[in-house]
């Protein structure tokens, strides 16, 4: 009886010790794992919050397996992730060989987690990962993730718009402690005279379209600023100016213009509220509309002033086919060819934004057109001396320029 | 106070949107979702007031007999028609078969194509006048419009096979378009760029006020 008690005991604790010894066999045994299966771990496994982001996310990064080396041994690497060192861990994501981190996208900030990243083989991927291998797998953790209060990817723009700032502020200053500063002439706003003046001579209409876009577009809100001036100049010579508009917003702020421009000179009673009058918010419609009041109504002087697109040919060449003189003012750099080709005066680009400096030769503003053409000489010169650090090949200095979307 | 607070209100969001460009924790990484959606909310909201001028206006070419009443009579009719078959139509109104599906395919697609369909004669007319070489700068567009026109279409490569690779028309017209175009543009949006800049600073600082009706 003692001796079968004993043989079984004996084989108990064989069976146990083989169980055991199972467990923490090497990897490469293949009385655990099978050797067609196995792939050679990555190396030196790391999870850190990720940086400069909104939270939500965790970097995985790790050393590819030494039996990635290109030849197809290893297909991908899959990426685990468990709330607890000893698991459970479930796949997060894929990713093929060569590469060696993941973004993990999709975990909550107030949770830890812990990372596990497996080399995947033909074998392997067919048979799947067994529990043994998880537990034999490196494990990188805890890790939470976390907003961040800064950027630092952005810090390029940030000193640059410190500075560009810095210098606009400053020359603004300036202007207003008396100093006189030089502004080039720009023909298409000395024009804007001269085109309301002939609209007076012929008794005709001027027509004030200012673009497609809304008054949360930049160059909407310089068309505004010039509509002021040329109603103030068609409030004067008691000219009828006419301003269709495709943006109920646009509509509002421009009567709110006109409006002002005719009382500052004298003239409220002159204004009328269908002046300014709303088309439809459509592209094309638009179009159709402006061209056909432009085909009946011949008006003397048309200005476009504002965001075009496609539509700024078809104004363009009616308006010209009519006989109008006329200006326009775009900062869509795809439109202004087709303005030059039709029109008589073109604002390009920056000159849209330089009219309100321009028109009033208020000083504060005229600073501001200063500060900015300070930049752009600080721009030139940074490109003069990239190009020749880059020809030398120095690329560092050119890297301080990239920006992350 | 009719001036002093939109220029705050302005100044505040325009500080907002400057400053959530570079922090990325909340709220700030939400203003700018939270902002456009208002920004929609008062967009839709004057859609109403644009109806209605649109109306008041047209009406008023009509009671006055002006040039040109007749297509006042085509836009009432057309928003009454169009607005009346989309409210019949229900939640499903743009569904495929409805009348207003019907309407916007049949009527609304074609007359918008025809309109961008234009663009192709109106590009010939301008470019007739822009590429007349009246002088040095206009004969230099001229000859590039030349090269990137016939390098664009098989007959370009077709004339110059016989030349080495690299001046083949094909070939000249991307150069000319990678190289003098894109610099010139660049150049371009540079100027832009720094005009954006000034401009919206101004804004923001209050210096740039004439958009709210005034100096």
């Amino acid at each position: 009886m003692c001796s079968l008690a004993l043989v079984v005991l004996i084989f108990i604790l064989t069976i146990g010790n083989a169980l055991a010894q199972e467990e923490v066999l090497p990897p490469d045994s293949t009385a655990v794992v099978e050797e067609a299966a196995y792939a050679q771990p990555v190396l030196n496994l790391q999870a850190e919050d990720k940086p400069n982001d909104a939270g939500g996310a965790v970097r995985v990064s790790w050393d590819v397996s030494t039996d990635d080396d290109g030849d197809g041994g290893i297909i991908g690497y899959t990426i685990y992730r468990g709330t607890a060192a000893a698991g459970p861990y479930e796949v997060v994501g894929q990713v093929p060989s060569g590469k060696s981190d993941f973004d993990d996208g999709n975990t909550a900030d107030s949770l830890t987690y812990y990372y596990k990243v497996i080399a995947m083989n033909d074998a392997l991927f067919s048979a799947g990962v067994t529990e043994v291998e998880m537990a034999l797998a490196t494990t990188a953790g805890p890790v939470q993730s976390s907003e961040q209060w800064f950027d630092f990817r952005r810090i390029n723009v940030f000193a640059g718009t410190l500075l560009l700032s810095f210098l606009i502020i400053f020359m603004i200053s300036r202007a207003k402690a008396g100093k006189k500063l030089f502004i080039r002439k720009i023909a298409g706003m000395e024009a804007v005279d001269e085109a309301v003046g002939r609209a007076t001579e012929m008794g005709k209409k001027i027509f004030y379209v200012p673009g497609i876009n809304d008054m949360d577009n930049v160059q909407t809100i310089a068309s505004m600023t010039i509509l002021g001036r040329v109603a103030e100049l068609a409030g004067q010579y008691d000219t009828w100016l006419e301003v269709p508009v495709c943006r109920s917003l646009v509509m509002v702020t421009a009567k709110e213009v006109v409006k002002e421009a005719y009382t500052k000179v004298g003239r409220p009673d002159s204004f009328q509220e269908n002046q300014v009058h709303y088309l439809t918010d459509d592209q094309f419609g638009y179009a159709a509309a402006i061209d056909g009041m432009v085909v009946r109504e011949k008006p003397a002087t048309i200005f476009y002033m504002g965001a075009f697109f496609a539509e700024s040919l078809i104004l363009a060449e009616t308006g010209n086919a009519t006989g109008a003189i006329q200006i326009a003012g775009t900062a869509m750099p795809s439109q202004l060819p087709f303005f030059v080709a039709s029109c008589d005066y073109t604002l390009i680009g920056e000159e849209l934004f330089a009219a309100s400096a321009y028109l009033s030769r208020e000083p504060k503003l005229l600073g501001s057109l200063k500060g900015q053409d300070m930049g752009k000489a600080i721009i030139l010169v940074s490109m003069v001396v990239g190009i020749i650090l880059e020809t030398f090949g120095i690329w560092e200095f050119s890297q301080l320029f990239s920006v992350i979307e | 106070m009719r001036r002093e607070i939109p220029l705050l209100i302005t100044a505040i969001a325009g500080v907002v949107f400057v400053v959530q460009y570079f922090i990325p924790h909340s709220p700030f990484n939400h203003l700018d979702g939270w902002f456009s959606d208002w920004f929609s909310i008062v967009q839709a909201c004057a859609i109403v007031l644009g109806s209605l001028n649109l109306l008041m206006i047209s009406s008023q070419k009509i009671a006055r007999k002006k040039e040109g009443w007749g297509y006042a009579v085509v836009i009432i009719v057309s928003f009454f028609l169009i607005t009346i078959i989309g409210f019949a139509g229900g939640e499903e109104f743009r569904d495929v078969g409805t009348g207003f599906d019907w309407l916007y395919n049949y009527t609304y697609v074609p007359l918008s194509s025809t309109m961008y369909a234009i663009l192709a004669f109106f590009v010939a007319s301008a470019s007739y006048r822009a590429f007349r070489a009246r002088n040095a700068e206009a004969t230099l567009l001229l000859l590039a419009a030349f090269f990137v026109m016939l390098g664009r279409v098989p007959i370009g490569d077709l004339l110059t096979m016989w030349m080495p690779e690299g001046f083949r028309m094909s070939n000249l017209a991307t150069w000319i378009m990678d190289f003098p175009q894109t610099a010139g543009q660049r150049a371009i949006m540079i100027g832009i760029a720094l005009g954006l800049v000034s401009t919206s600073l101004r804004v923001i600082l209050g210096i740039e006020r004439s958009h709210l009706g005034g100096e």
